[in-house]
């Protein structure tokens, strides 16, 4: 039996501003996680993944991260990947300023 | 204060522009990430977790107001009014975008600073003893040494692609607070039996995956042949250090397996060549730099007023016997600001708080300022009688704690708040730490002792040299801290033992907590200190103190 593929979601630093950016279902680099394309398809997450790898003017080291469904929105598996949603946790600075 | 050669300024301002270009380049496309990281990362510029990191140099942790007040100023016109102090006498800025950082460049270069050799596997940013040219122990100030080996390393072709990072540490007392030991190369200015001027150089020491103290290479080496000698190891390095991994580069590694016999051996075959190139220009350049780090014109005045006010505010005495240190000239202080009250970020400044040290030492310190790699600041020549005011007006700037050296002045390293290399957070353990000992009431029965936390093996956070040290570290997608005992990076320096498995990310401060209570109930006095305690009684109570359930289990 085939492994059991870990649903991913694509994402990589903006280029001018730096800050983390991920890959929605339409196609478009959005800021927060929970907007993000859970891909479950192993093919389709190494496609996007090369296609992201040749927006050099927009996108620095775009990588695939593991995440999973909860309550209908993608979360993500391991803390570093969670801190990237939010910011650091001494200041109110990142993305969780606007959340 | 060194000031900027005409050369070292169009230098300086032709980096800017050559920058400024890739930035350009890579922004419309014509450079790739790869092609373009390493010319970043020559620059200063790293890219994190959550955006872009500048990383600027205080060569030797000196500086001036004018400097101070551009660090300020680009906190807040380009960053989010604020800088982290980092243990490598750097001040990092968090936020900022990739289009403005050449303008930041720019405003440095106003100033004579730079981001140069804070990155990259070149000579890094020299760093030295924060109570340089101040310190009543001091034998001669280090500075004018580390200025010559600035402009000696900066864009020294031969040592632009080392095999690794290679960092110097330089102090000029026999009290090491510059972490010699644990540098690629340190040195120690001496004097010999005949007083002639001299360095001990150890060469080999190092934090990280595999921490090691540096080894002796020679005890004494004669002014005159310093960079001689230095060209010479890294020669050697050159040709023995191992480039087939990258865990194995650097040059402590090389010290330990070829033996540190070896290396002397064939540093000193190949300092008979070198020596022959320097003809003694080196030595007229270093004549020259002392004359710009003349000490400060002292001034006398009455202490009458500094000893009443001692003796009447008990915050300003507890002030003073905590965050001051003895200056060479009886009437004067060296003043250690601490930039960690307790629950903030050690090392963070505001661009406010920056200003204001920046006006204390214009005004009350011959305009000196010093940045230490235990991330706090310094004002090296305060006159005595101007301490109370510069006490009432750090406690208006929320700048007066008064805790160096006690257990809430941590060193932390971003970790994985910022840095993307972490395995995870250390600034929210420092602060934890030192806010449970502030409730506790503890901190001033405890004493001297220091913690040390990095967020990764890298040990950027020291944590091997650390009294107790903190490692953080990702055990299957767990944040889980390592905690070593013992470790010191003075003169004595040593590397801390590991205490057993590690702590969660909610037991960590639990475990520290029991770890210092077995410490006041150990110890033999109050004076005696942590260190003392554990090198008398080894690391066995404290592992006692540390897993009670297991000591529980084996009755
Ligand atoms: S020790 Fe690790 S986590 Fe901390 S700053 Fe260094 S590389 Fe980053």
């Amino acid at each position: 039996m085939a492994r059991a593929y870990t649903p991913k979601v694509l994402t990589a630093n903006r280029l001018i501003e730096g800050d983390v950016v991920y890959l929605n279902a339409s196609g478009e680099w959005v800021l927060f996680h929970d907007q993000a394309w859970l891909i479950e398809d192993e093919a389709v997450a190494n496609t996007e993944l090369a296609k992201a790898l040749k927006l050099a003017d927009l996108l620095v080291g775009p990588y695939l991260a593991n995440a999973e469904m909860k309550d209908g929105t993608p979360i993500p598996t391991h803390f570093r990947e969670e801190f990237r949603t939010k910011g650091p946790s001494n200041y109110i600075h990142g993305k969780q300023e606007a959340q | 204060m060194y000031s900027y050669s005409q050369f070292d300024k169009e230098f300086n301002q032709q980096r800017v522009s050559q920058f400024r270009k890739q930035v350009e380049r890579r922004v419309e496309g014509a450079l790739t990430e790869e092609e373009f990281r390493p010319l970043r990362l020559m620059n200063g510029l790293y890219l994190q977790l959550h955006a872009y990191m500048l990383r600027v140099a205080v060569p030797y942790g000196t500086l001036n107001s004018a400097k101070m007040r551009m660090l300020a100023h680009i906190a807040d016109k380009y960053d989010r009014g604020y800088g982290h102090f980092t243990t490598r006498q750097n001040i990092q800025y968090n936020w900022p975008k990739l289009t403005d950082v050449p303008d930041m460049l720019d405003a440095l270069a106003e100033v004579d600073m730079h981001a140069i050799q804070t990155s990259g596997n070149c000579i890094r940013n020299v760093t030295s003893d924060h109570f340089a040219g101040a310190a009543a122990d001091e034998i001669e100030d280090p500075r004018p040494t580390a200025e010559l080996l600035r402009q000696w390393s900066t864009d020294h072709p031969e040592f632009a692609f080392l095999g690794r990072k290679f960092k110097i540490a330089i102090t000029g007392s026999e009290t090491d607070r510059a972490v010699i030991k644990a540098h690629d190369i340190g040195l120690r200015l001496r004097r010999n039996a005949a007083g002639e001027p001299g360095y001990q150089v150890i060469v080999g020491g190092g934090l990280g995956r595999t921490p090691m103290i540096g080894k002796v290479i020679t005890d004494f080496l004669p002014r005159a042949d310093l960079l001689p000698y230095l060209e010479s190891i890294l020669q050697v390095y050159n040709v023995l250090g191992r480039r087939d991994n990258k865990y194995k580069a650097r040059i402590k590694i090389t010290v330990h397996e070829n033996g540190i016999d070896t290396i002397r051996e064939m540093v000193e075959e190949r300092f008979k060549v070198q020596r022959a190139q320097f003809g003694g220009f080196d030595q007229k350049l270093l004549a020259e730099i002392e004359t710009q780090f003349a000490p400060p014109a002292y001034v006398n005045a009455s202490l009458d007023g500094f000893n009443a006010a001692y003796a009447a505010d008990g915050a300003f005495r507890s002030f003073v016997d905590t965050n001051l240190a003895e200056h060479k000239n009886e009437n004067y202080a060296i003043v250690s600001i601490s930039i960690k009250k307790h629950g903030e970020t050690p090392g963070d400044a505001t661009s406010d708080q920056m200003r204001v040290m920046a006006d204390l030492a214009e005004k009350f310190g011959h305009d000196e300022l010093r940045i230490s790699h235990e991330q706090n600041v310094i004002i090296p020549h305060v006159h005595k009688s101007n301490l109370y005011d510069l006490y009432k007006a750090l406690v208006g700037a929320d700048l007066a704690t008064a805790n160096i050296g006690k257990i809430s002045d941590i060193i932390a390293c971003p970790g994985m708040d910022y840095c993307a290399l972490a395995t995870a957070r250390s600034i929210p353990i420092a602060q934890k730490i030192a806010v449970r000992f502030d409730e506790l009431k503890l901190e001033n029965d405890i004493g001297d002792l220091k913690i040390k936390i990095s967020g990764c093996i890298n040990a950027c956070g020291h944590h091997h040299v650390g009294h107790i040290g903190i490692l953080g570290l990702d055990r299957a997608g767990v944040e889980n801290y390592q905690i070593t005992l013992g470790g010191d990076g003075s003169e004595d320096a040593a590397i801390g033992e590991r205490a057993g498995p590690g702590f969660s990310y909610d037991q960590i401060v639990p475990a520290i907590e029991r770890i210092v209570h077995a410490y006041l109930e150990l110890r033999d006095s109050a004076e005696e200190t942590f260190l003392e305690t554990y090198r008398r009684t080894g690391l066995t109570p404290f592992k006692a103190a540390l897993y009670p359930e297991t000591k529980i289990a084996a009755e």
